[in-house]
């Protein structure tokens, strides 16, 4: 309910402040001192609230990491907890500045909702998670199964592509959230419950007993998640954009949290190294911003590994394998164009 | 008068007299006044479309004829994923109708029922009722919803099923059904139904006319019961029992075959018309007590028990005060049906969310989702002045 009145409330505010939004968007984030970033209402390891209640994950590292190359400061964000269903409708508002909320990139939210998807942030696919007590080994098996599925997302949609391409048949059971879903599973209101790989297994370190649940082998579907912008801003979506090359690259060249300030201290001799930090070129003006951009991004929550493997990676709950997250240059296709 | 005002006035310019004319300047000034509300919906509309233009975002109605590609998990006519997105809000529509119509009529039973229990003499029972109506009205009828919900999800899991004789299933997933299968012959059935209510109308209105002629009563109720619930009967074994029922069979995950009423609905229509009767109590209960005393006294003196006083000269006096109120009731319960959201029952504002999220056509859902209530709800208004306007009191 309370998404839909959000939804219906972002259509009334988009009649009535639509055009504010739409010129520069760095200029309004300046002004008002404060970046807008939308997130989920809580899935763990991508955004979740930490002891401290403070939003923290992997989509929240990178709304501080965008935070701290505008303002300098990653702690200038003002974040807005979105369900699957009004996200797109506060993004198109203005509600918020950028979306970083595991949405999946597909051709027509690029094109036909007018966003700018800026990048890939987590190469995800779509699963399913079941009671090993029933027995079954594929999702091909699941004929006249109970499917519990987040409503307005892929995954409902592929869901359904997969149960008519496959001819057997199943029960949706649509619901809003994932902390929703996570309970009527639970409850077993369904037989499996699915979304993305990633989120299945955040969503099964929630479990009781995790061990007596399985995520089946089967991956229907491909998910790249990353952030999104408004479309119509070339700027802004530069900036979200470089961002994150700069976490992805920064890794590359071996920058982290620790060494990022020596480093920017003056030019070392790799000039990609220095492009980016500023010690050389002027990046940071091409884009708007200051010399010191990349350094404060990085800073702000380290490189992409040291994101990744803080909030997803084998030593978390989550114990996600860099897999086809790992950089081009270690089997993965992680893989950002150069900061030239 | 108009006149004596303008003779009054003459010698003044035209424009002058105009104004001084209370009747005109009112008129000017709700001119005024139209205009600018003109001006400014005019403003808002040319607005949001430039808007949406440079937002790049395609408005019209044209994508109820695209593709769904999503499932719907309750539907009352042929839908798949390979449907339109026009057809899923129409069994979004008819699901909304469905839990409106069961809600308005259980609501309406219990209502009643309550709000003469209410009344009765026994302390036991009017406190009772007392306590249900000022439990359900004084809880947000949310909570009330997710409530029923929480408690239905604690009923047995699929594979400990309750069966009630191998044929009708309870778990936590619903009730599963046996499901009729209707085989030639039927028709015959369906058809002598139909002719067993015309003629147990005929009937009651032949014995009502007879009563007010001559006074003498006529078993109205078991002539038509025999002829509503008989004839098809009868028909039914003359024709071979024409109809096969499709049993529900347990298999690995769930049932097959049969049909399955889910427990979203059946929470969404216990909350809702529990909720809605706690109302209509309290309207039947004013009206009840707004009939004056002098009236049951009277029927006493007639000889008319307690009951009969009740159905046959309270009742229907306190009608007239009770339908408006009703209706407004009525009216709640089909728009209080879109909470259904809270529980994941497909209704039309839930699977509106999914077509607006999937095809971003905000506007356009929003402003059929406000049509689709506003028609039903004229519907439902114009259904019940009528019935109004029947039942008033005819002044002579």
């Amino acid at each position: 309910m309370k998404a839909i009145l959000k939804g219906a409330f972002a259509a009334a505010a988009a009649l009535l402040v639509a055009g504010a939004a739409h010129a520069a968007t760095l200029d309004d984030i300046k002004k008002a001192g404060v970046l807008k970033c939308g997130i989920n209402t809580g899935l763990p390891g991508f955004a979740y609230t930490d002891d401290n209640g403070k939003w923290t994950g992997f989509d929240v590292a990178y709304c501080r990491a965008l935070s701290a190359a505008v303002f300098g400061d990653p702690d200038k964000v003002k974040y807005v907890n979105l369900t699957g269903k009004n996200r797109f409708p506060a993004l198109a508002s203005g509600e918020i500045d950028v979306l970083s909320r595991n949405t999946t990139w597909t051709f027509s939210r690029d094109v036909d909702l007018g966003f700018t998807f800026i990048g890939v942030a987590y190469y995800d696919g779509q699963g399913f998670i079941g009671r090993k007590a029933m027995g079954v080994k594929s999702a091909k098996e699941l004929d006249g199964a109970s499917v519990c599925i987040q409503t307005g997302t892929t995954t409902e949609l592929n869901l359904a592509d997969f149960f008519r391409v496959n001819k057997i048949k199943y029960e949706p059971v649509p619901i809003e959230t994932n902390e929703e879903a996570r309970k009527a599973y639970v409850a077993e209101r369904c037989d499996v419950y699915t979304t993305d790989a990633s989120g299945l297994a955040a969503t099964k370190t929630t479990f009781a007993k995790p061990s007596d649940h399985m995520v089946f082998p089967e991956i229907i579907s491909k998910e790249p998640l990353g952030p999104l912008v408004r479309q119509g801003d070339d700027q802004w979506a530069d900036i979200a954009r470089w961002t994150l090359n700069a976490l992805i690259n920064a890794e590359e060249y071996g920058v982290t949290a620790a060494n990022v300030d020596k480093l920017a201290a003056k030019a070392t001799d790799n000039p990609e190294v220095n492009r980016m930090l500023g010690t050389e070129g002027s990046l940071g003006a091409m884009l708007g911003l200051r010399k010191t951009w990349a350094v404060d991004a990085i800073k702000a929550e380290g490189n992409y590994a040291e994101i990744f493997e803080r909030y997803l990676g084998t030593k978390t709950p989550l114990g996600l394998a860099r897999g086809l997250n790992a950089l081009y240059t270690n089997g993965g296709i992680l893989y950002a164009p150069p900061m030239r | 008068m108009a006149q004596n005002a303008s003779v009054g006035l003459t010698g003044r310019p035209g424009w002058q007299r105009l104004w001084s004319d209370e009747r005109t300047r009112g008129l000017i000034y709700q001119l005024l006044a139209v205009l600018g509300l003109a001006l400014v919906v005019a403003f808002i509309v040319s607005n949001t479309i430039a808007n949406l233009q440079r937002a790049g975002l395609a408005s019209g109605f044209g994508f109820l004829f695209d593709q769904a590609f999503f499932d719907i998990n309750q539907k009352l006519v042929e839908y798949s994923s390979t449907s339109t997105f026009g057809r899923a809000l129409i069994v979004g529509m008819l699901n909304t109708v469905l839990v409106s119509a069961m809600g308005i009529v259980a609501a309406t039973a219990i209502g009643f029922f309550a709000g003469v229990l209410r009344l009765s003499p026994n302390f036991l029972l009017s406190r009772i009722v007392g306590a249900y109506v000022e439990i359900t009205r004084n809880v947000p009828l949310l909570l009330q919803i997710i409530f029923w919900w929480v408690v239905l999800s604690g009923l047995p899991k699929v594979r400990d099923s309750l069966a009630l004789g191998d044929a009708v299933f309870l778990n936590n997933r619903g009730v599963r059904l046996p499901a009729p299968l209707f085989e030639s012959g039927f028709e015959w059935v369906l058809a002598a139904a139909l002719a067993g209510i015309a003629a147990a109308v005929y009937v009651a209105r032949w014995a009502r006319r007879r009563q007010q002629l001559t006074g003498q009563n006529f078993p109205v109720v078991w002539t038509g019961l025999a002829l509503i619930v008989g004839l098809p009967a009868l028909v039914y074994w003359i024709a071979g029992s024409p109809v096969a029922w499709d049993i529900p069979e347990p298999t690995r995950f769930n049932f097959r075959g049969g049909f399955n009423v889910t427990p979203e609905l059946v929470a969404l229509w216990i909350a809702l018309s529990t909720y809605t009767g706690a109302f209509i109590s309290e309207i039947v209960r004013a009206g009840i007590l707004s009939v004056s005393k002098g009236q049951t006294e009277a029927a006493g003196a007639l000889g008319l028990r307690p009951g009969q006083t009740m159905w046959l000269v309270v009742i229907p006096q306190a009608m007239r005060v009770v339908i408006p109120p009703l209706t407004s009731q009525y009216l709640n319960l089909t728009k209080n049906s879109s909470l259904a959201i809270a529980i994941g029952y497909q209704d039309l504002v839930s699977i509106g969310g999914t077509i607006l999220n999937q095809s971003g056509q905000a506007l356009e859902v929003v402003g059929i989702w406000m049509a689709v209530y506003l028609g039903l709800s004229l519907l439902t208004s114009l259904f019940m002045n009528w019935y109004n306007r029947r039942i008033a009191l005819v002044e002579r």
